[in-house]
Order: C-alpha cells, then structure tokens, then sequence
C-alpha cells in the first residue's frame, strides 16, 4: 500500500496537489501510486512558465521504462514555477514523489473544488489495485 | 485469468509487480528494473522464464523430421549442443524464432516462445508425420530459471558438480543442481554470459531457493521481464511479435543467415526462400539512438528530413548501457542521415547505429 498524506488534495489521474487551502499558488505531482505502476521514470515534460492551463489540460508527460503518462492540469491558471531538478533527474518522482519528485507551481484561477480528499482518493487506488 | 508459473509465491513473496504475458502471470519488476537491469550487466540476475514452451522430438528420424520442420540444419547438430533458427509457414513467413538442443543423437528439444509453443507443437506435429519421429510438448511439465550476468558461472558452480567452464556458448549439459535434476543450458536472451536451467516444476522453487542463497554475495537479484526487454534490446536481439512476424521472412529482418539451403532434401518454406537468398530487401532492421531524452516506442513512425514516413519503429527503451533512449526499426533503404521518430507528433531526431547497441566484454 503506497502513503497517500492526509493533507494533500488528488485528482482520478493520480496527481496530488499541495495548498489548496491557501488558495493562491499550488503544488502538483503525481502519486506514490502512480510512481509504482509507471516503474523508473527516464523522462520528464513539464509545461513552460507562463503557460496559461485550463483544468484538465494535457500539461506534460510522465516516461517510465514501459510506458508514456500524460500529466493533466487539475486546476485553470498560470504556471508560475517548474521543477528544474526533477527534469534533470526524473528519478525524484520514484525517490521521493510528494517531496522533490513535485512537478510544477500554478497560480490558481476559479476554483479547486473538483479535486478528491486523501479519503476518496484511497477508495479509488484500492478499487484499481 | 492468467495462468501462474510455478514460482508465483515466490514472485509474490518478493513484492513484484506481476504482469500478464502472452497468457502467463509473469514478474513485470521486483523493483526498480534499471537496478535490475544493471544487476545483469555487473552481476548476475536472477529469472523465471517457465512461460517458455519446451517441445520434444524423438525417434529414430528426429533429426531429419526438423531439418524437414525447421529452416535450421539440425541433423549437423552435435549432441549437447544448440542452435538458434526458426519455424517459417509455406510462404516463409516467421512462424516462431526458437532454439534447438541436441540432448541425444535421437532427442532433441524445441523451445519456443510462450505466445507461440502450442502453434509450434501442433506444426511440428503435422511436419513430423511422415517421418519416425514422436513430437511431446512438455512445456507443462518444465519449469526454466535463468541465471545472466558476469557472476552467472561463479554462482552456480556452488550448487553443482558439472564442468561449467567446459559447457561452450549455446551448448547443454544434464546435470544435478542443488540436489535435483536440471538440464543447464549456456544461453541466455540478456547479451550476458548466462545460464538457462530446465527443471521440473515442482523442483523450480527449492532451486529459486538455492540460488538465491548462492548469489547473494555476488550480487545477484531477481529481475523480471521488464529488465529482459531492455537487456535484449541492447543486445539487438529480435523479440517475436516485434522485430519478428509471419508477414516477415527471416531474410527481412536480417537473419538469413539462419536458413540452411545446404541441407539434405526439402523443407517448410525452402521454394519460397531460396529465390530471396540474393534478393537486397527493400527494408532493414536498423539500431536508433534518440538524441533526446523521450523515447520511440513499438509502433512510431519513423520519418525523414522532409517529414515522409520510411520506417517503424519495432522496439524501443532508454537504455541504462547507453544512457539514452534506443531503438529497432524497419527503415526503407535509403539515406540515413536526418532520420526521426515521432513522437506523439513531434519530430525527435535518431542516429542509425549498427546492431547490437552493447556487446560485453569477453
């Protein structure tokens, strides 16, 4: 059973999100789950500062060894912030996906409200596993 | 439902994430499968292959009912040793790429990929008709460990008797391994030194035991069929259903060198190959390496400078030898300079290498 932090928010496409209470600027990464299925990750698209996404956006790309992911926006705004060191290294994802695996920053507009609690995110990855 | 192999406990025990293969439950990774990968290319891995099918021909016309089966020369074979060839249909169309051990003068066995043997079995059964010859597929009854990697002879010298640094490349020897019967065969699917052992299923686990236990000093790990696929693609070794086809002949995808025109009489596939012998193909089978990070995969578009599609890619990997991203493809004859794969719509540019991408060292 891969952790699931009580205090981050997720998405089905098994991302987390950081500060959403905040409602400013958030955090986004994909799960320790995701991370699992995926294998090592070679390879890491980010989308560009500046890029402005709309909620489920195809942002970016996750490459493990057997398979290609695409990243998706949970939420509409402006990306604010990358992750340098995780395209440098993309085995960050696997080490330590909710801590220097994050992905990138975005500055919300509208609302977070779609996103699932730690709770109905777990009811979901144990339906699939 | 897939089906087990005989080490599923083991498989689970150990945390692997399990995959479906052609049918079969299989280890997909233990773990991190560069880590396993690398474990092959240091030391030595550890794996389950029991999802191959093992298929014995016997009698009296054995031998020259697979010369008649197969392109291979297999009459020529010594006893104890192997060869690698294929089964191809009427047309020449690869049915299956397979490897043969001579165990007797009048026993030889067939080993066929999983997704493949139940076809193979069948063909030989009808090839081998007119001939003194009875054709067993045993494939349920045989389990296959395979040690590869560098460490491979130092670790099973621990647990068995037999002359292994006399056992040549592609030869096979019975023998006791850790107290049970095993066939050891010298090849491998990883570019690696190596050893394949055939044993009975119910012997497969004590034997996984053993080696375990064996290699744990040298660094031996389990590796599953995720680090298989990379091992053999940097080795350039063709994987059926990928580089290999019944829409592909042998001479397509550069190996026809395997089909043996020298042969006493007639065989399955031979009027329809010989006028191909002389014949340039109008493709190849070509290496990639992505000068990029991201990675061409089965079934990209390979395309030119000005955008045209000339190939496709069969297999494709980072490479963990390399450190970048790898290749095989079917590309039209032509000029190689300028190539790219795209991927999921963009151009990423490759440079034809020759195969394989890794040769170790002897």
């Amino acid at each position: 059973m891969s952790s699931i932090p009580e205090e981050l928010n997720y998405t089905k496409e098994h991302e987390w999100i950081a500060g959403v209470d905040d409602g400013l600027t958030l955090t986004v990464g994909i799960t320790a789950y995701a991370a699992e299925a995926l294998g090592d990750v070679v390879y890491v698209q980010v989308p560009e500062v500046g890029a402005s996404i709309a909620a489920g956006d195809a942002v970016g790309e996750v490459e493990s060894t057997k398979s290609v992911s695409d990243i998706y926006a949970p939420v509409a705004g402006e990306i604010v912030e990358v992750n340098a060191a995780v395209v440098d290294d993309p085995s960050l994802v696997n080490s330590d996906p909710y801590g220097e695996g994050w992905l990138f920053r975005v500055r919300l507009e509208g609302d977070a409200d779609d996103l699932l609690s730690a709770q109905e995110y777990a009811a979901l990855t144990s339906g699939e596993s | 439902m897939s089906r087990p192999t005989p080490l599923r406990g083991v498989h689970e025990a150990l945390g692997a994430t399990l995959t479906d293969f052609a049918g079969w439950l299989m280890p997909l990774r233990y773990g991190s499968e560069s880590a396993e990968h690398n474990a092959v290319r240091q030391a030595a891995g550890l794996f389950d292959l029991s999802h191959m099918g093992e298929i014995f021909v016997t009698g009296p016309q054995a031998a020259e009912a697979l010369d008649y089966a197969l392109v291979g020369y297999i009459s020529a074979l010594e006893p104890g040793r192997a060869r690698y060839t294929m089964i191809v249909n009427a047309e020449g169309g690869v049915l299956d790429d397979l490897i043969v051990y001579r165990l007797a003068p009048e026993e030889f066995m067939v080993v066929a990929n999983a997704s493949n043997y139940p076809m193979v079995a069948a063909e030989l059964t009808e090839r081998a008709k007119a001939f003194d010859a009875v054709v067993d597929d045993r494939s349920d009854r045989y389990a296959l460990v395979a040690v590869q990697g560098p460490r491979s002879q130092e670790i099973l010298a621990t647990l068995t008797d037999a002359d292994l640094g006399g056992l040549k490349y592609y030869a096979g020897l019975p023998a006791t391994v850790a107290g049970r019967p095993a066939l050891i065969a010298r090849t491998g699917y990883t570019g690696e030194d190596g050893f394949e052992l055939f044993v009975e299923g119910a012997d497969a686990e004590p034997l996984w035991a053993a080696l375990t236990e064996a290699g744990e000093p040298y660094g031996l790990r389990p590796a599953g069929l995720s680090a298989r696929d990379t091992l053999r693609l940097e080795a350039g070794m063709p994987l059926y259903g990928n580089e290999l086809s019944a829409a592909l002949t042998p001479f397509d995808a550069g190996l026809g060198r395997v089909v043996r025109f020298d042969k006493p009489g007639d065989f399955v596939g031979r009027a329809a190959l010989e006028p191909l012998k002389d014949v340039p193909p109008s493709r190849r089978l070509v290496g990639l390496v992505a000068t990029g990070r991201r990675v061409p995969r089965h079934g990209y578009p390979v395309v030119d400078a000005g955008g045209a599609v000339v190939g496709e890619v069969t297999s494709g990997a980072p490479s963990q030898s390399l450190g970048r991203p790898i290749a095989m493809a079917y590309v039209d004859d032509g000029p190689t300079e300028g190539l790219a794969v795209d991927i999921r719509g963009s151009h990423e540019p490759v440079e034809v290498v020759d195969l394989p991408f890794y040769r170790r060292n002897k």
